[in-house]
């Protein structure tokens, strides 16, 4: 049987094919400005007698599809239980929201925190430093680790961060440094988060801020654990709604 | 409504702003309440109640002032209703649940404040509110800081008069209450010319008490395993209580539970069996807030049970009847409100225990803590509370939150998924067929 997985998240839409129960395809795209339109683009790929949809905009294309939809906080515990049993928690860092997720031997969600309704310490706030600094987000993080000390940045705040950033380049800081500082300042975030809902050994991270080295290396020197990183972070939500389609 | 706006006129209301806030409460009436299936019949009351709040109910009140009783506004559900009545003045609570006027209160107050402090002073700041206007005295209390400060800015604009609700409950603090509604009762006397008797007092009293009980009996059928009414309805009714003449209320409360309990014997129901029963514990949700109950209720859940000022703190416990003379009766007033466990109080554990047996009693499979943005005080008491539940085995999810809907999708992230967590064990997608 094929069934499908379509995560609709605020940056990228992400489809996960699986054959007999087995990952047979996946595929990332970005959301764009018409996220229905783009999911129906996803749609029409893929080839399957089922399909579940979960992430942010999934209440958006529930009426546009013939399937279940769930939130992503289940899908992702749905995924990480799945390619990690023993995993007991998920931290789940995407384009506008981080989640840590605590689940029991199941894969059922136990507890679980969000963040508020800003981007504080996301992909998006990523983004945006990394385009005030002039790096591209996909080697942020490896210049972060090029860094020789880092800047405290006093604020995870996408708004306040950006003109702090601003000053410190006009001072002649390192560029690098900057980047530390601010990978730093996400990691102590998401280390609260974890600390709230109760730091746990085994924590799967996922979502596509896990692909950036430098957070998943400070993130474990703050928790002092290893964390396991899917190879493709990206589709953890899409493949728990495509196992809950089985 | 042609007729009305003389009055909003009259009263310096700004007509347009008025009429845009009167169609963002149908828009939020017509989406939220009006679109829920099977409602008893009667809701009718109740649903024109809040219709004509800005209209009828206002000329209601300008036609009682024009016979010479007063009318004085109130926030908080310490102030005694019934001492009040007993005096001939009219108690209307201004709480202000609207995004609304928020920015209004904006243009002077910090933006830091809770926003149901910044709707209601918002609405004055806008001359968007009608009540504002035609009072002849509010009365405020100490139950926040941001209250307190409030007042004195409010008090510029109004007569503003302060009762001292007490932060502590010993024997002292009994005492300074006591005296706090003693001083109240001379306070609305002067107000209205006319003194409070043993004769009247008990009298007013008795309406307020049936009002109570109406109300408490009504909450009583939420805790049957098939509700006949939704928590948005039976919240609509508390809100209904804050503004409207008490008898009149009482008798339309009493025939909504007789229907009720018809529903009751047939087997009739809102929801279905086995919807997950939520029980909404924290912070007032005034008119036209209705979004957390909205929220649970269209994501399939089931709103059970308030523990708020809008819910069961504002009906629980009835004024003990039996006073030889006005100042027994006085003190049976005073006992009665101190009750009332607002988190203002430090310590405040009989909160915890009566959150707890809430819980227990209305059978909720969780918990959502309301906290609006900036309540210290109720914020931080979720701590201890979501200790006492999780103790219990009952599942809690904090929410924090305004009146604007900026965060209406991650709300609803994380009541859908905090309903999957109570669903999980038995089976996958029940909830989600709900949904859909």
């Amino acid at each position: 049987m094929r069934v499908a997985g379509i995560d609709v998240g605020s940056r990228t839409i992400k489809l996960v094919l699986l054959k007999d129960g087995a990952l047979s395809d996946f595929m990332i795209l970005d959301t764009g400005h018409e996220p229905l339109a783009r999911f129906k683009e996803v749609l029409g790929k893929c080839v399957a007698e089922k399909a579940v949809a979960t992430g942010y905009g999934r209440h958006l294309v529930k009426s546009h599809f013939d399937g279940a939809i769930m939130t992503e906080i289940k899908a992702h515990s749905l995924g990480a239980h799945h390619l990690y049993p023993k995993c007991r928690m998920i931290v789940d860092v995407g384009g506008q929201d981080s989640k840590v997720i605590r689940i029991d031997g199941e894969g059922h969600v136990e507890n679980f925190e969000m963040n508020d309704r800003c981007a504080a310490g996301t992909g998006r706030f990523l983004e945006i430093m990394a385009d005030t600094l002039g790096f591209s987000i996909e080697d942020f993080g490896n210049q972060a680790l090029k860094a020789t000390k880092a800047i405290k940045i006093s604020s995870t705040c996408t708004v306040f961060s950006e003109s702090e950033v601003v000053s410190l380049i006009a001072k002649g800081e390192n560029r690098q440094n900057i980047a530390l500082g601010i990978h730093r300042a996400i990691a102590s975030r998401l280390s609260t988060m974890v600390n709230r809902v109760g730091v746990q050994k085994d924590i799967v991270f996922s979502g596509g801020v896990a692909k950036n080295k430098c957070i998943v290396s400070l993130l474990e020197r703050e928790l002092g654990i290893k964390l396991y990183v899917p190879k493709e972070p990206q589709i953890v939500g899409a493949f728990g709604a495509a196992l809950s389609a089985i | 409504m042609k007729d009305y706006e003389d009055i909003w006129q009259k009263l310096g209301l700004d007509l347009h702003r008025h009429n845009e806030l009167l169609n963002s409460i149908t828009s939020a009436y017509n989406s939220m309440i009006d679109s829920q299936k099977n409602r008893p019949r009667g809701m009718a009351y109740f649903d024109r109640s809040v219709a004509v709040a800005h209209c009828q109910r206002v000329r209601e009140l300008m036609t009682i002032k024009s016979k010479g009783k007063k009318v004085i506004g109130t926030f908080c559900i310490y102030v005694p209703e019934e001492i009040a009545l007993a005096a001939g003045v009219i108690p209307i609570a201004l709480c202000g649940g609207t995004q609304f006027s928020v920015p209004y209160a904006e243009s002077l107050f910090p933006r830091d404040i809770c926003p149901l402090i910044k709707s209601t002073l918002g609405l004055g700041l806008g001359k968007i509110c009608p009540y504002l206007p035609t009072i002849d005295m509010a009365v405020g209390e100490t139950t926040c800081d941001g209250k307190k400060k409030a007042w004195e800015i409010l008090g510029t604009m109004i007569p503003m008069y302060v009762m001292e609700v007490p932060q502590k409950k010993g024997k002292i603090d009994r005492e300074l209450w006591l005296q706090e509604v003693k001083l109240f009762k001379e306070k609305v006397e002067e107000l209205s010319g006319r003194k409070v008797t043993l004769n009247n007092l008990k009298r007013c009293m008795r309406i307020v008490n049936r009002k109570r009980q109406a109300l408490g009996r009504l909450n009583e059928l939420r805790k049957l395993p098939l509700l006949p009414i939704s928590g948005k309805d039976a919240l609509l009714v508390a809100q209904v209580s804050l503004i409207d003449d008490p008898e009149r209320f009482t008798k339309h409360v009493e025939v909504l539970f007789r229907e009720l309990e018809r529903r009751v014997k047939r087997d009739i129901g809102v929801f279905k069996r086995g919807t997950k029963r939520i029980m909404v514990s924290g912070c007032p949700t005034v008119v036209p807030n209705w979004k957390i109950h909205n929220i649970v209720e269209t994501s399939g859940g089931a709103v059970v049970c308030d523990e708020t000022c809008t819910g069961f703190r504002y009906y629980a416990n009835k004024v003990e009847e039996d006073a030889p003379n006005l100042n027994a009766l006085l003190e049976n007033i005073a006992y009665r409100y101190l009750q009332i466990n607002c988190s203002c109080f430090t310590p405040n554990e009989e909160r915890v225990v009566e959150v707890l047996k809430l819980a227990k009693e209305y059978k909720a499979d969780g918990v959502i803590q309301y906290i609006l943005q900036y309540c210290h005080g109720y914020n931080i008491e979720a701590i201890k509370v979501e200790r006492a539940l999780k103790e219990a085995g009952i599942p809690t999810l904090k929410l924090e939150t305004d009146y604007s809907e900026e965060d209406f999708e991650p709300l609803r992230t994380r009541v859908e998924a905090f309903l999957e967590t109570l669903g999980s064990r038995e089976g996958d997608d029940r909830t989600i067929k709900v949904i859909r």
